[in-house]
């Protein structure tokens, strides 16, 4: 045993000398995060629910299982009861208990499914297109179009021996060039479809990723919490080719004022600019 | 497990020797050694893939690989291990045990045993050379979704021919089991009194036959569609990639099963022995599993939740789901109770069936929580459903196969292993496998996608935790080779019955096993005999 002792004392010192390589520690990153759009939190405290239930399960039957193992050793002269051989009683017991704990997990897991699949009273449309690697963004109806692809010093950062430090470069792999702009407050409606394979769209912080399916368009809303303007991050969640670790999504979230300024320079001066195919790199906002 | 054949029992066989023994192979001790060394090989390239991928994400940047050879890493490690190391390391297992267990000579159809073996090598073969051809091995994942699958080059054809060559070999070798199973018992061993492991076995041999033919249709249509100018798959052509998905999960969610059923069995006999117990519920163990393989034939679009389906198709799927943890509850309570009140040692076996209830009981867990839809649009297609997989698969599924190959060496080859050595292995195992896998649920609820060669710097931290665990399970693994090797080459003599609380058909052939495993039949005496001890 002393063998696995001292092994064990070998990877935590593996651990601590390999976690000061790493600039910032996100060690404390365990948990989803509870997102700042209404479905999100739903999305949240049914995860968490789900999970109390599974830690409770888990203390049941891991204590069952390690009392067994203390109390019925064969060194400590435990003898076996082999009469013991079925119980329908204990059988039914954990067939229907177990029934019950999932219809209690499946009534609120249904409600919140209704609700994001309720895609009526949506004030603004956005339809997403994915591309090998890059998205593209359609502000419906308001003549504002764009592409937005991994910003360029991420983009030198990640090629193979670049030499370059991720961790010196601001929120490595998670900027784009342009990011999505959408007001506070407002039921923006997403429409999914891709250019050539399947992609998928993820916000972490607005808890619904979807995918984008060549042929097919897909819905999803999200409505940020008044109050919680800023920069949210995601990444493609489908494979999709070489780059797929490479195609970020940066929502800006601005107060509805600012999205009106914004929206008006866009559909004016900036036009040209961005509904070329190849957007010149703007400074992120 | 080199040389297990003990020649002098019978002198009426002509068994060749050498290398015509092996490729002749009729004997299903001789094939099952076969598909257990194949089993290993494979386990190794696939895990010599998986320490390459680790590797690479121990740091964020890209040190090692170009993303594409990175993604023929992933698609190309998951192949490897389902089809060329899990599967046939059951089938092996299947080979060795289910003649021994039923009281038969061998295996009903003894040449096609020797097919199904073969074309393993070949496809392994045709599959491993995409990586040496221009343009490289697949690269699409091991789900082979169009339209990516389709951009792959000229591996393509070739993998889709592998495919075929790993289902075909499938389906005989399940073929074989079925057969034997219902025709080769002997008298007095009615269905219900085999042992569970027969019993997994033949569920897992019928959902090999009901789903491998969808796998190949479905990879077929793909190469109709890349070669042949349909459109089953293209959106542009009138076709739907989506259609792909669904039929790939109608394969692949009973797929999953065939690859735990067997781990249920060989779990189911372990721990009676060790507890010197019979195994509690026999019957509702054997319901439980048969439940269990319906349930997995209505269950495949939770893999899809975030494709857009209709809210009612969520929902069916979501209660199916939620569903299937009922029957794998029962087994796990099941063992429990045949813990419950015994007489528990801790042998190597024993450690590794232990291991296998507790972490498959986490990635239960996890499965639970993938159930919910809602929160699934969350989890899916990031490290909380890597996590979730590979603790059923590893500390499930390899496990359970390494506990069998530790419980029954002493019969196979007669000799026993070094138990000091078997519990280094497991220990370093174990502790290995959580430190690789535990972090990746901590990973994709923080929001890191899976199959992805590089990321954002948040993640750095237990990626790098994830990777030290990583080679600390891969290295144990040699550990294992090694424990066996020293013990057929040298390990002690084994007795007959090396576990005192051992019961069944298998248990009372000598050791090491006869060639010809039960020839002549047992009596009826001895099959009551082992009948009766297991419950
Ligand atoms: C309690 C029982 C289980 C439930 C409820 C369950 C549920 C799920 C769900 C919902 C997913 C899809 C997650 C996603 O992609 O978003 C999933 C993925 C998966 N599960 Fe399970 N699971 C269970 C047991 C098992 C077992 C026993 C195995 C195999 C031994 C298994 C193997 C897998 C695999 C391989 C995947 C991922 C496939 C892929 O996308 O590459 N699961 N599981
Ligand atoms: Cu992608
Ligand atoms: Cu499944």
């Amino acid at each position: 045993m002393t063998y696995v002792y001292r092994s064990i004392a070998l990877l935590l010192a593996l651990t601590v000398v390999a976690s000061p390589l790493t600039a910032h520690a996100e060690w404390g990153d365990l948990n989803m995060p509870v997102g700042v759009t209404e479905l999100s939190k739903e999305i949240h405290s049914l995860h968490m629910t789900i999970f109390w239930w599974c830690v409770a399960i888990g203390v049941f039957v891991f204590g069952w299982m390690i009392w067994s193992l203390v109390a019925f050793r064969k060194s400590q002269g435990a003898e076996p009861d082999v009469t013991m051989t079925h119980s329908t009683k204990a059988e039914i017991i954990w067939t229907v208990i177990p029934v019950v704990i999932l219809v209690i997990m499946a009534i609120p897991a249904a409600r919140t499914l209704i609700a994001i699949e309720d895609t009526r009273d949506t004030e603004l449309s956005i339809k997403v297109t994915g591309y090998q690697w890059k998205w593209h963004y359609d502000y419906l109806g308001k003549d504002v179009k764009f592409f937005s692809k991994l910003d360029r010093t991420s983009d030198e950062t990640r090629q193979l021996n670049s030499g370059l430090d991720p961790h010196a470069v601001p929120d490595y792999l998670l900027n784009v060039d342009n990011p999505l702009v959408v007001p506070e407050d407002t039921k923006v409606r997403v429409l999914l479809t891709a250019q050539d394979v399947i992609h998928a769209w993820w916000v972490p912080q607005f808890g619904m990723k979807k995918d984008a399916i060549p042929g097919t368009v897909n819905e999803i809303w999200f409505k940020v919490d008044a109050g919680k303007t800023g920069v949210y991050r995601g990444q493609c969640a489908e494979l999709c080719g070489r780059d797929h670790g490479f195609m970020p999504i940066v929502v800006k979230v601005v107060s509805k004022q600012e999205f009106a300024t914004w929206l008006a320079a866009q559909q004016t001066g900036a036009t040209p600019t961005v509904a070329s195919r190849e957007p010149a790199p703007s400074p992120r906002g | 497990m080199a040389n297990t054949s003990t020649v002098d029992h019978h002198d009426d066989h002509h068994a060749p020797t050498g290398l015509k023994r092996w490729l002749y192979a009729t004997n299903h001790k001789d094939i099952g050694t076969l598909y257990l060394i194949f089993a290993c090989t494979m386990f190794f390239l696939g895990g010599a893939m998986a320490l390459v991928i680790r590797a690479e994400l121990f740091q964020p940047g890209l040190q090692f690989v170009d993303p594409q050879f990175f993604n023929s890493m992933t698609t190309m490690h998951a192949l490897l291990m389902i089809f060329g190391a899990v599967m046939p390391a059951w089938t092996g297992l299947a080979n060795w045990m289910i003649p021994m267990q039923v009281g038969a000579p061998d295996m009903a159809l003894p040449r096609l045993n020797n097919f199904s073996f073969w074309l393993l090598p070949f496809a392994f073969t045709l599959l491993l050379l995409t990586l040496f051809i221009p343009g490289g091995a697949p690269a699409g994942g091991w789900t082979l979704y169009p339209p990516l699958s389709l951009q792959a080059g000229d591996s393509f054809p070739l993998t889709i021919f592998a495919i075929h060559l790993m289902g075909i070999s499938s389906i005989l070798g399940a073929i074989n089991v079925v057969v034997t199973i219902m025709n080769m018992r002997a008298p007095g061993m009615g269905l219900l009194n085999m042992p569970l492991f027969c019993w997994t076995w033949l569920i897992t041999a019928y959902l090999l036959i009901a789903v491998m033919p969808v796998l190949a249709g479905a990879v077929t249509m793909l190469l109709t569609d890349h070669f042949f100018g349909t459109a089953f798959f293209t959106a542009a052509g009138g076709g739907d990639p989506v259609m792909f998905q669904h039929i790939f999960w109608f394969f692949g969610h009973p797929e999953v099963y065939i690859l735990i059923l067997p781990a249920f069995g060989v779990v189911s006999e372990i721990i009676p022995t060790f507890s010197r117990k019979p195994l509690f519920g026999y019957e509702s163990m054997v319901y439980a599993s048969a439940s269990i393989a319906f349930l997995s034939f209505i269950v495949w679009a939770h893999h899809m939740f975030t494709v857009g389906m209709p809210l009612a198709g969520q929902l069916f799927f979501m209660l199916s789901t939620m569903l299937i943890a009922v029957p794998t509850g029962v087994k796990v309570f099941n063992w429990c109770a045949t813990m419950w009140k015994g007489s528990i040692s801790f042998e190597t076996p024993m450690l590794f069936a232990l291991a296998f209830l507790f972490l498959f009981t986490i990635g239960g867990f996890s499965g639970l929580m993938l159930a919910i839809v809602p929160a699934d649009f969350q989890y899916h297609d990031s490290y909380f459903v890597v996590a979730h997989f590979h603790y059923v698969l590893v500390p499930g599924a390899v496990f359970a196969i390494m506990a069998g190959v530790y419980y029954w060496l002493p019969k196979w080859s007669g000799r026993m292993y070094s138990e000091k050595l078997g519990k280094l292995h497991f220990w370093l195992s174990t502790i290995g496998v959580n430190i690789l896998f535990f972090p990746q649920h901590f990973l994709g609820l923080a929001g890191m996608p899976r199959r992805i060669p590089d990321y954002s710097t948040q993640f750095a931290d237990w990626n790098m935790v994830s990777s030290i665990g990583a080679f600390v399970f891969g290295f144990s693994q040699l550990l294992f080779v090694y424990v066996i090797w020293q013990a057929v080459r040298s390990g002690e003599k084994a007795p007959a019955r090396p576990w005192e609380g051992a019961t069944g058909l298998d248990w009372e052939l000598p050791t090491p096993a006869p060639y010809h495993s039960w020839d002549p039949p047992p009596t009826r005496e001895v099959v009551a005999k082992g009948v009766a001890q297991q419950h």
